[in-house]
């Protein structure tokens, strides 16, 4: 039925739709400074539009996909440099789903920026639009250099956002964005450029049957690692993300917890565990030991901040640290939750960064201290930041349990201190969620600065309800994820044990 | 039907939630109260359809839930005995409570609000004694957390009530992780979390393998199966002291009575509390297999037992006394789970919901007749006022305090529980038995001294209250007072009712390990555990030792407030210590703010100042982008722009080379 290439148009729709906004002019008259109205309006809609279209279509994606099959679907591939790189998509069941949450997530921040971005919207827009067409073409991408180019190409629209639309120490956060993940992703260059040279190709699906040498294994696995490990953030190297999210614009908070970290995720399970396994059973040790620290560490810090996004952006760091630590367990349980984890995390510290951003908008302010009553003027406002509060905390029924849950049952299978030591994490995240609510939301209204608040708006409704519905829908009954992940991760798993076994008869033969 | 009994609430929820405002308080109220109606009057009608019949348990499924792998859990419903007696508790007190806050909460704003938490909390505590596998259970166990969390901070503007709130849920959760990992544990050994297969499996398990074969490594110990069940159980048993406030984590569960007077007499009286005493129950096939836990388990019951008791004694605030009371009678609870006594567990669980939610909506009458006010020190004399409650309230207190004659069938609801459990810890085999035993004991003397301190402070005596209270005092309305008049008959005859049902051991169970033709296979019965039938020959002052507790508390209490009320203050100071010891909770709050609290406050802002600010970004980004501006720095001074500067270089360079070429080049 389908037979366009709908990957290819999935990926570079945002991009058509940002080549359509370049040519609106943003002033009535030559030499005006102000935008007019008219020209605002119309750029946004073209930004939504393109969203929800990209969006729709993207949910063919999800139709055509036939969940029987463990390797990769609707494959495009077309002859790109030579023999060198080609241009190959496909996707598979740890891949797709990534690519409905871009596109689910794009339609959100777009509406999220929709009055509070004044300066150069246009710009904007397009930096958002360029942005997702690097998202989504990282998680369809089969050829290593294309998904490179990808990886680092979305780079620069985030960093545009934050160092243009941020607050006040935008550029310091930007540059430390920046920098943090390019020193990461130059290693991963090197890696990149080794492997082809042993193996004589960049394709993705030929790479995940290849056997690497053990030693070399180890090298390329720290070369991912450390940018992968960046990206996640894992600890220690995640100091960026508090900045990053602190100062970028809502949207752009929405976008890099809900989609850019989840591709640190992806990468491990894309390649440190496919094609280095003898790697990744060494070194699963110290992701458990880096993976624990985060959680416990992250969630103490996360309780003694005073700024509600570096709150929420601490926290983001624990629940990363659960999707490492589930993905090396590497078990069905594991691995499965550390997917479903990155999928509900995208969509509840999306959901809570927008939540943050509703009351900014109105505040101007993100210091917890000069919050306090907020449910006495918006009380639809204070169920819903509830809503997403316990989905962020893992209350069974929401989908921050699922995942969260499924994991420490897959590590505990693995390695009972991590999972003993992770599980206080759910002790940990309760107490800064509540505590952090209890001051925002609950007491009396004092604050004179406060009085004047309004409950949410149509539009914010509109942005904020269909998350609750997702969040308790995939809590609920998250077998629809399951479905589409079971038989890629099966495929996973029997290759990493086979690949771990031929090594060993290897080293017993010899 | 099932189905309509645990779903109903939650349509109630779903209702008064979502559409509060349209429905007003009135139709909020309606919708809830009528839903909760039908919900209990349906828990009886299956009680009697699956208590009274010889249908094995079924399993109802609704949908699929988590399916990964070897794990496959359902939403699904199983329905037992222990099942039924926990939809009949829930459902009984929830709806009278419904009925009952209608009154009660009569000039709040918020009641839609309410009303709906309230449903919700029925949900969940539903879902969670329906379910079928330990996963839903944690759902249900986390849900009444979350409903706690709601109702204890119903009125959000009371700082007091918001840390309680949150109080609460952190404790509640720190025993979660026990129940979490309890839960990994037992998929770990089990490869299932579906109560039916673990039952099914725990015998073979426990009879399969070689000695000593290891068969889990928990935190570097190797575990054997018998250890291993026993962490297992241990870890549970965590997760069910959070829950049921037992001691070293029952700090939240005074604090909790911030929340409206209805919700203590649900959640933190009734059913929420006792999830933990369900928990282990539900669980038993698991504990009796582990004696270490068993004995655990009942040292923890035995010391809560005492320790609240020992509390009750000195506090003024009517609602922290059954408060603490609760928490004691709990302990009572987990000493008869302790020792295999699991039908006389339950039986205390079915008769305490009746009377403590009893004291505690009595109490609630007393407080909404004094213009809420708490204390009782500013109350007495209000006998004469309010005489409906008074007598209510006497009625609880007999059923707390046990009141019936020893070795016959006159008793009240509670002298038929809490006399089975002494007894059977006095018969009990584990090693804490014994302290079990002397424990309660001792506690029934602090029962009945206390419970009789709350009735004569508030009701006899000279009125304290201010003029201004005493002139607007007013008995409570019918729609409060009947539900009072529905419990007091519970707890009146609970006991004499049901004593046979749930407490007798019939020879069927030694065959099959059936606990009776009762209980069949929701209670199970180890090997050689028959102290269900030895209980009963117990010697005569074993049997009367409660009884003479009570009657001493009595007196002791009449002396102290009516006979001479000027005893006890001259009694706490002369003890002051031990009266500020008592007073105070045995310091618990204190100590775990010193332990706990602030180091991790100090610790979170150590690591985010110093860990991240000073370590992580001084030696890492800020420390080389500062390293590379000093060295940028620098090499912008070399280029001074004076030509004499770089000739001088030049030189230099050009010597250097010259020198490296003739003396380390040539060789």
């Amino acid at each position: 039925m389908f037979d366009m290439p709908l990957l290819t148009i999935v990926t570079f729709l945002p991009l058509i739709g940002a080549l359509m906004i370049l040519p609106i002019t943003m002033s009535e008259k030559e030499g005006e400074k102000e935008d007019s109205d008219l020209a605002r309006r119309n750029v946004r809609n073209v930004a939504l539009f393109t969203t929800l279209v990209t969006f729709l279509i993207s949910l063919l994606i999800w139709i055509e996909f036939d969940n029987s099959v463990a390797g990769f679907q609707m494959v495009e591939k077309y002859e790109w440099i030579g023999p060198f790189m080609a241009y190959r998509l496909g996707v598979d069941g740890i891949s797709m789903l990534f690519v409905i949450l871009t596109t689910f997530l794009m339609p959100f921040a777009i509406l999220a920026s929709w009055e509070n971005i004044t300066k150069n919207i246009k710009q904007y827009m397009i930096a958002f639009l360029i942005l997702e067409t690097f998202m989504i073409g990282v998680f369809v991408s089969l050829d290593l250099m294309v998904f490179y180019i990808f990886f680092e190409a979305g780079l620069i629209p985030m960093f545009i956002i934050i160092g243009v639309w941020g607050g006040k120490r935008r550029v310091y956060a930007s540059f430390k964005f920046f920098l943090y993940t390019l020193a990461g992703s130059v290693l991963m260059l090197l890696a990149i450029m080794a492997m082809y040279w042993n193996s004589g190709t960049t394709d993705i699906s030929v790479l995940l049957t290849y056997d690497f040498p053990p030693e070399m294994q180890t090298w390329l696995w720290l070369a991912f690692f450390a940018s992968l490990a960046v990206k996640l953030p894992m600890w220690p190297v995640h100091t960026w993300l508090p900045d990053a999210h602190v100062e970028a614009p809502t949207a752009g908070s929405v976008i890099l917890a809900g989609v850019l970290l989840k591709m640190g995720g992806y990468g491990f399970l894309r390649f440190s565990v496919p094609m280095f396994p003898l790697a990744t059973a060494d070194f699963a040790p110290l992701i458990f030991g880096l993976s624990v620290i985060a959680i416990i560490y992250t969630s103490l810090v996360a309780l003694m901040q005073e700024d509600i996004k570096k709150l929420i952006a601490y926290s983001s760091v624990a629940h990363m640290g659960f999707v490492t630590l589930g993905i090396f367990a590497l078990n069905n349980y594991g691995i499965q939750g550390a997917i479903f984890q990155m999928l509900s995390h995208g969509l509840i510290s999306g959901a809570l960064f927008l939540c943050v951003g509703i009351i900014y908008d109105r505040m101007h302010t993100r210091e917890i201290a000069a919050y306090g009553g907020v449910v006495n003027r918006m009380p639809n406002y204070a169920v819903v930041f509830m809503i997403f509060t316990l989905a962020n905390v893992g209350l069974p029924g929401t989908s921050g349990f699922v995942g969260e849950f499924l994991i420490l049952l897959g590590i505990f299978q693995t390695n009972t201190w991590a999972a003993v030591l992770a599980t206080t994490g759910i002790i940990l995240s309760a107490a800064y969620a509540l505590w952090l609510y209890r001051r925002v939301i609950l007491g009396p209204l004092v604050k004179e600065s406060l009085k004047t608040l309004m409950d949410l708006t149509g539009r914010e409704k509109l942005i904020l309800y269909p998350l609750v519905v997702a969040v308790i829908f995939f809590g609920v009954y998250p077998t629809p994820i399951f479905d589409v992940t079971q038989a890629s991760v099966d495929a996973l798993l029997n290759n990493y044990q086979a690949a771990i076994e031929r090594a060993a008869t290897q080293v017993t033969g010899n | 039907m099932l189905q309509v009994i645990v779903f109903s609430p939650l349509i109630g929820f779903l209702l008064a939630g979502l559409f509060g405002r349209s429905l007003g308080a009135k139709g909020s109220e309606y919708v809830t109260t009528g839903l909760m109606m039908l919900a209990a009057v349906l828990s009886w009608v299956v009680f009697f359809s699956v208590a009274y019949s010889e249908v094995e348990p079924q399993t109802i499924q609704v949908m699929p839930w988590l399916n990964t792998g070897n794990l496959n859990v359902n939403w699904a419903f199983r329905v037992d005995t222990l099942t039924a007696v926990m939809l009949v508790v829930v459902n009984t007190v929830s709806s009278l409570v419904h009925m009952y806050s209608i009154g009660y909460m009569h000039h709040d704003p918020h009641r839609p609000r309410f009303f709906a938490y309230l449903s919700l909390f029925t949900f969940a505590m539903l879902m969670l004694v329906t379910s079928d596998n330990l996963l839903q259970m944690f759902f249900g166990w986390e849900g009444v957390g979350l409903a706690s969390y709601l109702l204890i901070g119903f009125w959000y503007k009371k700082p007091a009530a918001n840390a309680a709130a949150i109080k609460a849920f952190v404790v509640n959760r720190i025993g979660d992780f026990g129940f979490a990992l309890g839960i990994f544990g037992l998929f770990a050994l089990f490869g299932s979390v579906e109560l039916s297969t673990i039952f099914a499996n725990v015998p073979d398990y426990m009879n399969g393998g070689k000695d000593g074969e290891i068969v889990m490594n928990f935190l570097g110990y190797e575990l054997d199966r018998a250890s291993a069940i026993t962490i297992v159980a241990l870890l549970l048993f965590m997760g069910a002291m959070g829950k049921s406030a037992q001691f070293l984590l029952h700090t939240w569960l005074p604090d909790a009575m911030e929340g409206p007077t209805p919700v203590s007499a649900l959640i933190h009286a009734a059913t929420m509390v006792t999830a933990g005493v369900f928990l282990v129950a539900r669980m038993s096939p698991v504990f009796e297999y582990s004696p270490t836990a068993m004995a655990f388990v009942t040292l923890v019951g035995a010391t809560t037992a005492i320790f609240a008791a020992s509390v009750g004694l000195v506090q003024n605030d009517i609602k922290r006394v059954i408060a603490y009371s609760t928490c004691s009678q709990l302990g009572y609870m987990f000493v008869a789970l302790g020792v295999g006594a699991f039908g006389a567990g339950i039986f205390h669980l079915f008769t305490h919901a009746f009377f403590k939610a009893l004291l505690f909506l009595g109490a609630g009458s007393v407080i909404h007749a004094v213009s809420d006010e708490q204390d009782m020190r500013r109350m007495g004399g209000l006998r004469s006022y309010i005489p409906k409650t008074y007598w209510l309230m006497v009625i609880g207190t007999i059923a707390l305090t046990g009141f019936g004659i020893p070795g016959t069938y006159f008793g009240t609801a509670g002298f038929f529980s809490k006399d089975a459990i002494i007894e059977s810890a006095y018969v009990g085999t584990n090693m804490f038995a014994g302290y079990g035993f002397a424990m309660l004991v001792l506690a029934a003397l602090f029962t009945s001294f206390y419970s009789w301190r709350l009735i004569f402070m508030t009701f006899h005596g000279r009125p304290r209250g201010s003029a201004d209270v005493m002139d607007h005092i007013h008995e409570s309305p019918n729609v409060m007072l009947i539900p009072l008049y529905i419990l007091a008959a519970g707890a009146l005859f609970a006991g004499v009712v049901f004593y046979g049902d749930f407490l007798d051991y019939e020879s069927v169970g030694l065959n099959e390990q059936w606990y009776n033709s009762f209980w069949r296979t929701s209670l199970f019965a180890g090997e050689g555990n028959t102290i269900l039938s030895e209980f009963h020959a117990v010697p005569f002052i074993v049997k009367s030792a409660p009884f003479i507790m009570m009657v001493l508390g009595f007196v002791l209490a009449w002396w102290f407030y009516i006979r001479s009320p000027e005893l006890p203050k001259r009694l706490a100071r002369q003890h002051n210590g031990l009266y500020k010891f008592l007073l105070n909770k045995w310091y618990f709050d204190e100590i775990y703010d010193f332990l706990f609290v602030r180091p991790a406050k100090w610790l979170g802002r150590f690591l985010w100042k110093k860990g991240d600010g000073w370590f992580i970004d001084g030696f890492g980004p800020d420390g080389i982008s500062a390293r590379v501006n000093d060295i940028t720095n620098r090499v912008t001074k070399l280029q001074s722009g004076y030509l004499y500067h770089y000739a001088f270089t030049m030189l230099l360079g050009v010597a250097a080379l010259i020198t490296w070429s003739m003396f380390g080049g040539a060789s």
